[in-house]
């Protein structure tokens, strides 16, 4: 497939400024042109996307694709992404060269997403020794992170801050204060409260959050901060960004629509790490998304068995399953009016190719021909029929979304059709 | 949102909480409980109600108190018991606790009584429980005690008759009491205008004010013409940590001793959970002394209990209107 044209798509590509309907032309794996087709531009294949959307590829900043490697990246590709980045604390711990290696090119064998392995700040993530850094960054490595869990040494902390800066390495980090962390397993606020739930109050995040921020500043070097749950954090994020400090920031998607009182009678999927947090903080990182301050959303995706959440609140797994229903659920807050559609889009696109910074997110002429076709009225479920990846362990399971990727294409490859949707074209 | 107990559905399957009880459930446990008080008077203390039941006291934590009042309370109703205190969770290897519930449901049990020490245990088995099998929780973590609390209740109702006139008290480790949620909560739908809960900050869960009591920092302010003080009872490890310096300090600013206690009403009753702790929440002089009713709540504890079965079992006998 060496050339191909999307006829009749509205494009809607925030890093040019372009929301129009317009044909695509695709030339081997790259975007050749918008709009009219080059002169002498044959394509062997056509994709009618009148009524569809056509999108760059959606850039998710943290997935975890376990246990099934393949299974999980064709979720991606379910999903609209065509690229993942996966966090080191997952499989064998990303703290070597080989491992790295090993993860590309088994997902490259797989085929349907591409995989952005990040290495681990110190060996084995224990906090204590410098992990290969360069070394990792030379095979393929985009950012490097001490994992789930921050470095509670601040000394430690520095010194790996300061490494990295050197090689102007990423650094990717969750901010947190790890004693007020460590206990809980809900935010602290009326719902924990009510349900006697050990809680993790919203200062455990800017706490951990502001002490970062001054090792940024201190060593320079470039720090992203994944998964911003506290509407706390958000004016140390603009502060420094007002400063000049090198610093991005994502929200994980469920963190847009959740919030504590989802918890209910202790629904263990709703259990994940940051914990959802109030109606309040909810409101403000929607808010934060439309502003900038915060530039992606991320699945945040940790696909589980049922076993692991079939325990009691405090004891089942923290996480969720979302590389299916991050696009649609991002959608759902502009259905709802809470961002633009632009804002929203940038935040899946170009929004986390810029933190990376990788040539991704964009339908520009000359860009890799990763990008997805959705049909935004579609409404769909989650649940075991539809969704591909293994874990069905999340809430929206059985509920209603609107929004659906129809076509992902990755360097041009169809490696995503959505089999039997109405209206699909051949 | 789910909740555990529909306001608008009487016949009580499971009693996880008393959070979102209504008045009219709460009153029909009481009353029934009233015309079960006689029961345990009498020379033959049964009563066939639940015959041919199985009734399962699943403890994993140690109870003495409350596992033998469900005991007596099931042993009354004529129901078959099995107790089953397998401590701590994590000495059970291998076993799940879904995999003891369906072992459980295959020896045909139809009650299932439950203490564990993590929130939510108990929603988690009623979740996962066989329709026929109701879930009693004796207590989960720091969630809900809900049989306590409407043992108190039915304490104070049988002192005071009237809850919509009353101040109540509730002194202590708020925090990490599943009893003091279960009590405010009953206290509320009950119509109690005036709820304080007293302690340290570190021993008050932060939002504990969205639960709609009064906070007091200081003893005696909380105490002043209250016609119910309930102490909670303070475990041991609070002191070896940062929540609370020693029981020493404790007992001098929060201990309920018989000069504070003249700040209440003269007619106020003095409870307790259980099991005391002398001269560390309560003095000696006040748990032994007039206005204490903390071995009331035990012998209540058993009426309330068989009354909580017998309706979830839905073997409740007719009622003959009593108020």
């Amino acid at each position: 497939m060496t050339a191909l044209t999307i006829a009749g798509g509205r494009i809607i590509d925030p890093a040019n400024a372009v929301d129009a309907q317009q044909d695509l032309h695709l030339r081997d794996g790259r975007v050749l042109a918008v709009g009219p087709a080059p002169a002498g531009f044959q394509a062997e294949t056509r994709i009618d996307a009148h009524g569809r959307w056509i999108l760059p590829g959606l850039i998710d900043l943290c997935a975890r694709p376990v246990p099934d490697l393949p299974r999980e990246l064709r979720a991606a590709a379910a999903g609209g992404v065509t690229s993942l980045c996966v966090p080191p604390e997952v499989g064998p711990c990303i703290d070597t060269p080989a491992v790295a290696e090993r993860l590309l090119e088994q997902a490259r064998r797989a085929g349907s997403t591409w995989v952005h392995p990040v290495g681990a700040l110190t060996r084995a993530l224990a906090g204590e020794q410098l992990a290969e850094l360069a070394a990792l960054q030379d095979a393929g490595c985009v950012a490097v992170s001490p994992g789930a869990d921050t470095i509670a040494d601040s000394r430690t902390l520095r010194q790996a801050l300061a490494y990295a800066a050197s090689h102007d390495l990423l650094v990717m980090l969750s901010p947190r204060d790890p004693w007020l962390h460590r206990h809980g397993c809900a935010h602290e606020g009326a719902t924990s409260t009510r349900l006697g739930l050990p809680a993790i109050p919203g200062i455990a995040e800017s706490i951990g959050l502001a002490r970062d921020l001054a090792l940024v500043e201190l060593t320079g070097v470039r720090a992203h901060f994944c998964r911003i749950s506290s509407a706390l954090s958000l004016p140390l994020l603009q502060q420094a960004r007002a400063r000049g400090l090198p610093v991005t920031a994502n929200v994980a998607v469920h963190h847009l629509h959740l919030c504590d009182t989802d918890l209910a009678a202790f629904d263990t999927l709703c259990r994940v790490d940051p914990p959802l947090r109030g109606a309040a903080d909810r409101d403000a990182l929607r808010e934060a998304i439309g502003q900038g301050t915060i530039e992606a959303v991320c699945s945040d995706h940790h696909p589980l068995g049922a076993d692991a959440k079939r325990m009691p609140f405090p004891q089942a797994a923290s996480g969720m399953a979302g590389l299916e229903t991050l696009l649609p659920l991002t959608l759902a807050a502009v259905w709802e009016g809470r961002m633009s559609l632009e804002r929203a889009i940038a935040g899946l696109t170009i929004g986390p190719a810029q933190i990376l910074g990788l040539p991704l997110g964009t339908l520009t002429a000359g860009a890799a021909a990763d990008l997805c076709i959705v049909d935004p009225e579609q409404r769909w479920t989650p649940d075991a029929t539809t969704l591909v990846s293994s874990g069905h362990n999340t809430p929206f399971l059985g509920r209603s979304l609107r929004g659906r990727v129809t076509h992902t294409l990755l360097g041009g490859r169809i490696v995503h059709r959505l089999d039997a949707p109405p209206r699909d074209a051949p | 949102m789910m909740r555990p107990n529909p306001p608008d559905a009487p016949p009580l399957r499971h009693l996880l909480t008393t959070d979102g009880l209504s008045r009219p459930q709460i009153v029909s446990i009481l009353d029934l409980a009233e015309s079960f008080l006689p029961v345990g008077e009498r020379a033959v203390k049964k009563v066939p109600l639940l015959r041919g039941k199985t009734v399962v006291n699943l403890f994993f934590e140690p109870s003495t108190r409350t596992r033998m009042t469900f005991e007596l309370a099931a042993k009354r109703l004529s129901a078959d018991v099995l107790n089953l205190e397998v401590g701590n969770s994590s000495t059970r290897k291998g076993e799940t606790l879904l995999d003891t519930l369906q072992n459980l449901e295959a020896m045909q049990m139809d009650m299932l009584v439950v203490r564990h020490a993590e929130s939510g245990a108990a929603d988690f088995f009623a979740r996962h429980a066989a329709p026929h099998v109701s879930v009693l929780n004796a207590g989960d973590g720091r969630h809900a005690h809900p049989t306590q609390a409407l043992l108190d209740m039915f304490t104070i109702r049988r002192h005071k008759r009237d809850f919509t006139q009353l101040a109540v008290a509730i002194v202590g480790d708020v925090a990490h009491s599943r009893v003091a949620r279960s009590q405010i909560h009953a206290l509320r739908i009950l119509g109690v205008p005036d709820i304080r809960v007293v302690a340290p900050r570190t021993l008050l869960p932060t939002a504990i004010e969205s639960l709609g009591v009064r906070v007091f920092a200081r003893l005696e302010p909380a105490l002043r013409d209250c016609d119910v003080v309930i102490a909670l009872r303070l475990q041991r490890e609070r002191m070896q940590g940062t929540q609370l310096p020693s029981e020493t300090e404790y007992f001098r600013h929060y201990g309920l001793d018989p000069a504070r206690l003249t700040l209440a009403r003269p007619d106020a009753i003095v409870m307790h959970p259980g099991p005391i702790n002398r001269n560390v929440e309560i003095a000696s002089a006040v748990a032994d002394g007039p206005q204490s009713v903390i071995l009331e709540q035990v012998t209540n504890g058993i009426a309330v209990r068989m009354a909580v079965m017998a309706l979830t079992l839905g073997q409740a006998p007719a009622r003959s209107g009593t108020a």
